[in-house]
């Protein structure tokens, strides 16, 4: 595969050829913010956390989503960004009804380790307070929509690792949601397997195991990392 | 052999007849969507588990499809259909305040159907009749350059009737 040149902040990288930025940005030790970025599963440049900057484009790109090319010269922190991941980060907070010291996801949240990284102290923007439920049909797991930032991890779990293609994106703008099967009660769900994925790729406290209680649900992602290896390189990696 | 659907309904074989002309194939999804709500006039459950089983895709697709785009509708439409084109050009041109005296004088809200099942008012975000601002399509048929009070005119021929 051809070689790209490129550099990052100043640092003169080179990378494979289909390579993503923000693949190439982590090997060079270049951090950039994600929320709907997971290990593993394909991306799709929902949550706009990654933006950068590439020098003669005016637009900002999502890392997560752009190829790297040939003498690109790209910026992943500046004012701007900064400006614009905030403001990002306070409409995913003002979007739907996040309650920390209520969540079963306290300390384990990225949404909120997010909103301290950035330095997120208030919400600038008026809180649309909508009026999610909590589905708490199925017998493991539940999904409380008043915490989902719709990063569709779930989604693409369930579609791309176990394949079942259970849960997906219904309705569009404020009305989106994340539904089982055909928009039912996750119980009642014919295709769902009960594997557990889905809870364990969520960033938040929206998917959670039943019987966690504030601050307990805590989420084991490098089981996910384990299958994608396994059944992609047929390497099972088991940690001793 | 096709199979049947249970409730012996001939439009379920007219829908499996468009699936075959298409291959069954994943990406003729929308194409099918469209067939089955000119067959059935909405996309009730059972019509959507129906496509999902004979196109082999998972329901939460379907489902997440037919809700995304607004033309599809889950809910049985009125006797009667009056889209209000809320695009750029006709929302200029006053399209607001057409839909907002419909709407008080059905005392029903875009998207919904009145009580009597007789009118449904539904928005589109431009029909493309841009140069005969503010369109309103009743029943099907475009028409140029409405108001409000036009709009109440048309609509009284139906509540009349």
């Amino acid at each position: 595969m051809a070689a790209k040149t490129l550099t990052i902040d100043g640092k003169s990288i080179t990378a494979e050829e289909g390579a993503t930025v923000l693949q190439v940005a982590e090997e060079a030790g270049i951090k950039i913010p994600t929320l709907c970025h997971l290990e593993g599963i394909y991306d799709v440049g929902a949550c706009r956390l990654c933006l950068v900057e590439v020098v003669g484009v005016p637009k900002l790109l999502p890392a997560c989503a752009t190829k790297v090319a040939e003498g690109m010269e790209i910026n992943t922190d500046s004012e701007r960004l900064r400006k614009y991941r905030r403001m990002t980060l306070e409409l995913l907070f003002a979007e739907r009804n996040h309650v920390c010291a209520v969540c079963v996801s306290n300390g384990h949240c990225e949404l909120q380790t997010m909103a301290y990284s950035l330095g997120m102290d208030h919400v600038r923007y008026e809180y649309l307070f909508p009026k999610w439920g909590v589905d708490t049909t199925q017998r493991l797991f539940g999904m409380d929509h008043n915490r989902c930032i719709l990063c569709t991890r779930c989604v693409r779990v369930c579609w791309h690792i176990e394949g079942a293609g259970t849960k997906n994106v219904s309705g569009r703008g404020t009305k989106s949601h994340i539904i089982t099967d055909l928009n039912m009660p996750w119980g009642e769900s014919v295709s769902c397997t009960q594997c557990g994925k889905c809870v364990q790729a969520c960033p938040t406290g929206a998917l959670f195991h039943k019987g966690s209680t504030a601050g307990e649900m805590e989420r084991d992602r490098g089981k996910l990392e384990f299958l994608v290896t396994a059944r992609e390189k047929h390497q099972w990696v088991v940690a001793v | 052999m096709a199979l049947e659907h249970a409730s012996g309904d001939k439009r379920f074989k007219i829908l499996e007849v468009h699936m075959k002309k298409h291959q069954f194939r994943h990406d003729a999804l929308i194409e099918i969507l469209h067939k089955a709500q000119e067959l059935f006039g909405y996309l009730e459950d059972d019509l959507l588990l129906f496509v999902s089983y004979k196109l082999k895709l998972p329901p939460s697709r379907v489902y997440g499809v037919a809700t995304f785009y607004h033309f599809f509708t889950l809910k049985p439409k009125g006797e009667h259909t009056c889209v209000v084109c809320m695009g750029t050009a006709c929302y200029v041109k006053g399209a607001d305040k057409v839909i907002g005296a419909v709407q008080e004088h059905l005392k029903i809200k875009a998207g919904e159907t009145t009580a009597d099942n007789n009118v449904s008012l539904l928005t589109a975000r431009c029909i493309g009749a841009c140069g005969i601002a503010p369109a309103v399509v009743y029943d099907g048929s475009v028409t140029p350059r409405q108001s409000p009070e036009s709009a109440l005119e048309h609509i009284n021929k139906w509540v009349a009737k």
